[in-house]
């Protein structure tokens, strides 16, 4: 008896020491990791992203290599890991502040804090040259005049169908307004296709919906005011939500779309456009990406894939081209080495942008490799990204984690009939008066 | 190494010094701390203080983790929820209690609690009956009694997020679930079993029962191991029936085993996350929402940690109070005193 506790201690002791050196080994590596770079000679910039698939994960470590072979002295640690995942931990990185050097940075409410909190790196000055040349795209990243990053692949959101149903159902042409897209709703569901699906499960794609009905219904200035006083009190928004509501009630969604995920897996959003189960979804410029994911032949649509605009909604005040998109920059960290700024320069350079567009790793800012893209549909989306008047960020990463989530939760209760045009704007109003 | 042997024969040398005086040198040696302390040993510290000492070195160890890693998050959750905060830069903006008067007015937060008590209630009501009655079965000598114990007990031994996944993809609409009706006749029965706010946390409520009630088998069988055997056939000598014998025998005995599950059951249904993560994440509109998924969508989602400390320290504060109330009610028969002879012979 007196042996075997003896013999259990032991092992308790045994397990506390190794746990202690585990957690003191995970100190070290951290520190030697974060670039202290002493003098001028050796660097180590640590970078995250999330291409952790291939072409793009090899494409980056050929980048990287690419940089370290121009500057010598300067070592990059890269961190592929999935989107979610990055997310996760960049939050605890910016808690514990031991972040990475170049990090992804989604703009809006999010940079801002993170900007508050004095732990992204300001841009303005030393990288002047290619916030000019990125144009109107780098507004989303800015926050009281500076710019805090650079974006490197800004898409916008519209439906994105199956040419081979579209035609099934007897419709010819993409639709143009709302009446067009019920009346495409009707001829689908008349020939026994579902017509939308939607990841209302994971809210945001649902939210995207009354976003969208929002930038067609208030004008942009409305938009700007709102997004600065949290003031949704405009009448534009209660009638974005009577437009929801009126689309929810037309019942065209797929069946179980309350908890249907955006893109994980065949029965999701993005799984059943791929898998012909669906004739549209709204999406952004990623989904032919996550599509090809989600076939067998890595093919996704392929020839089938259509593309258009967000319908136009009748008497609304708002600018009847303006997309609702947003995408992804890289930013430095506020204590990164000046390396760091070179190096998020150098992601944007016309080589790299060229290359990244070749790959359909996203739709690429620099004008100069806005050409390279081989897809015919994303090349018609960034013709209309261009050419628009101004491009509405998501409201969910403008508004910040905590209005955006707030206001996602009731859009997502209307999508379940739970929830009217007000409760939306009444949800955004109390998160915004907590924050 | 003489002291780790003469330990725990101390309590029979205290029994043995009244009849036997001056039996050995060992008896009298034991019995010279209990009479006061005052004849010192060998060395500079007295028995007791020697054994005070040999406890804190053993116990320091885990105390220090325990104090690290739970302590110490407990009373810093405490301390965040005072503050609204985002997680990034310093505390500075305190609101005192407004966290947890935003907390209990939310009717989601408020819905969340009552759906674990649902969860509680229904563990409890679905999964002791259904467990009792396995197990009594597979008590019995039946054919291929391992192979349907172990059968039964496979889906408590799968990873949760596994069994989460593989249920998840059953019960998609047009699923494999639907087609298994659809075989057997009952196509008219099928539901958006994920996807219908009204159904949703009866389909978790069956995933859970499918998946915790082999624990509960297990322990029930392991509780019927320590019922005598000579208690049954006493039993069977005096013409109980089968049934007699389980109702008047087995089951009594089987009580404090039943007890304890039931209080794993309730802990376990306080925290419930994990499953309903991977199935609904608390959707749909909310109607599978648990404590434990509102922390995270409040806590990670939307970085309101002072928010969402507040509703961890509510969560706390709720399994506190449960299992302490279960303990004083119903696990404090179980062990009616047996603690209290060691404490009277110090």
């Amino acid at each position: 008896m007196a042996s075997s506790k003896r013999a259990l201690t032991a092992a308790a002791l045994t397990s506390a020491a190794l746990l202690l050196a585990a957690c003191g080994g995970g100190g070290e590596s951290s520190e030697g990791s974060t670039s202290t770079g002493g003098g001028d000679g050796d660097v180590t910039l640590t970078w995250w992203h999330n291409s952790n698939n291939e072409p793009g994960q090899g494409y980056y470590e050929q980048v990287a290599a690419d940089f370290e072979a121009a500057n010598e002295g300067v070592t990059i640690e890269i961190s592929p890991m999935a989107h979610e995942d990055m997310l996760t931990r960049l939050d605890a990185a910016f808690q514990t502040g031991d972040a990475p050097d170049v990090y992804m940075e989604r703009g809006g409410g999010e940079l801002a804090a993170h900007v508050e909190a004095g732990l992204t790196m300001d841009l303005s000055e030393v990288a002047a040259e290619e916030i000019e040349k990125i144009g109107p795209s780098v507004a989303g990243w800015q926050y009281q005049g500076k710019t805090y990053a650079l974006p490197f692949s800004v898409g916008v959101v519209g439906f994105w169908y199956n040419t081979d149903l579209f035609e099934q159902a007897g419709i010819t042409e993409a639709p143009e307004t709302m009446d067009d897209l019920y009346a495409a709703i009707d001829a689908l569901k008349g020939a026994g296709i579902e017509p939308i699906s939607v990841g209302a499960g994971d809210k945001w794609p649902a939210a995207h919906y009354w976003y969208y009905f929002s930038v067609r219904e208030c004008s942009e200035d409305v938009l700007i005011e709102a997004g600065e006083t949290m003031d949704f009190s405009d009448e534009c928004f209660i009638r974005a939500g009577e437009d929801l509501e009126e689309l929810v009630a037309a019942e065209p969604f797929n069946a179980g779309f309350l908890a249907t995920p955006a893109q994980t897996g065949p029965t999701s959003a993005s799984g059943l456009l791929a898998t012909e189960q669906v004739a549209m979804e709204l999406a952004g410029h990623w989904e032919p990406g996550v599509m090809q994911g989600l076939t067998e032949d890595n093919q996704g649509l392929g020839d089938k894939t259509g593309w258009f605009p967000f319908p136009q909604v009748e008497g609304g005040e708002g600018d009847p081209d303006a997309p609702m998109g947003g995408g992804d920059a890289w930013a430095c960290s506020a204590d990164a080495p000046p390396e760091c700024v070179d190096f998020i320069k150098y992601l944007l350079s016309d080589e790299v942008q060229t290359g990244f567009a070749e790959l359909d790793m996203g739709v690429p800012t620099n004008p100069a490799a806005v050409g390279s893209i081989t897809n015919p549909v994303l090349a018609d989306l960034v013709t209309i990204r261009d050419e628009a008047p101004y491009v509405q960020l998501y409201l969910d990463t403008l508004f910040g984690e905590n209005v955006g989530g707030a206001m996602n939760d009731a859009i997502a209760l209307v999508f379940a009939g739970q929830a009217g045009p007000q409760d939306v704007v009444d949800a955004i109003q109390a998160a915004a008066g907590t924050r | 190494m003489a002291d780790d042997v003469t330990a725990p024969v101390g309590p029979h040398a205290d029994a043995a010094t009244s009849p036997h005086a001056g039996a050995a040198s060992r008896t009298t040696r034991e019995a010279a701390p209990a009479a006061g302390g005052g004849a010192r040993r060998r060395g500079p510290l007295s028995a007791s203080a020697r054994k005070r000492l040999e406890i804190l070195f053993f116990v320091a160890p885990a105390m220090a983790l325990f104090v690290v890693f739970i302590v110490t998050p407990v009373v810093q959750a405490v301390r965040y929820s005072a503050f609204n905060w985002n997680g990034l830069g310093p505390l500075d903006d305190f609101v005192g209690l407004q966290n947890y008067a935003n907390a209990l007015r939310d009717t989601i937060f408020t819905d969340a609690v009552l759906n674990n008590f649902f969860i509680i209630a229904a563990s409890i009501a679905i999964q002791l009956p259904l467990g009792l009655a396995i197990a009594l079965l597979l008590n019995r000598e039946i054919w291929g009694r391992t192979a349907l114990r172990v059968i039964i007990f496979v889906p408590y031994v799968l990873a949760e997020v596994v069994a989460g996944v593989i249920w998840f993809m059953l019960l998609q609409p047009r699923g494999i679930m639907d087609a298994l009706f659809a075989t057997v006749g009952l196509e008219e029965y099928t539901q958006l079993w994920l996807g219908d706010p009204d159904i949703a946390l009866f389909t978790v409520m069956v995933v859970l029962t499918w998946k915790y009630v082999g624990l509960a088998i297990i322990l029930f069988l392991a509780g019927l191991q320590g019922v005598p055997a000579d208690l049954y056939e006493a039993a069977q000598l005096d013409g109980a029936s089968w049934w007699q014998v389980q109702r008047r025998i087995t089951i009594p005995l089987l009580g404090p085993t039943i007890r304890t599950w039931g209080f794993l059951s309730m802990i376990g249904s306080l925290q419930l996350f994990d499953m309903v993560w991977i199935l609904t994440k608390g959707g749909p509109a909310n109607s599978t929402m648990t404590m434990a998924v509102y922390l995270i969508n409040q806590g990670t989602n939307r970085s309101l940690y002072g928010y969402a400390s507040a509703v961890a320290v509510i969560l706390f504060v709720i399994s506190l109070v449960l299992a302490a109330l279960y303990q004083y009610f119903i696990l404090r028969r179980d062990n009616p005193d047996a603690p209290q002879p060691r404490k009277a012979r110090r």
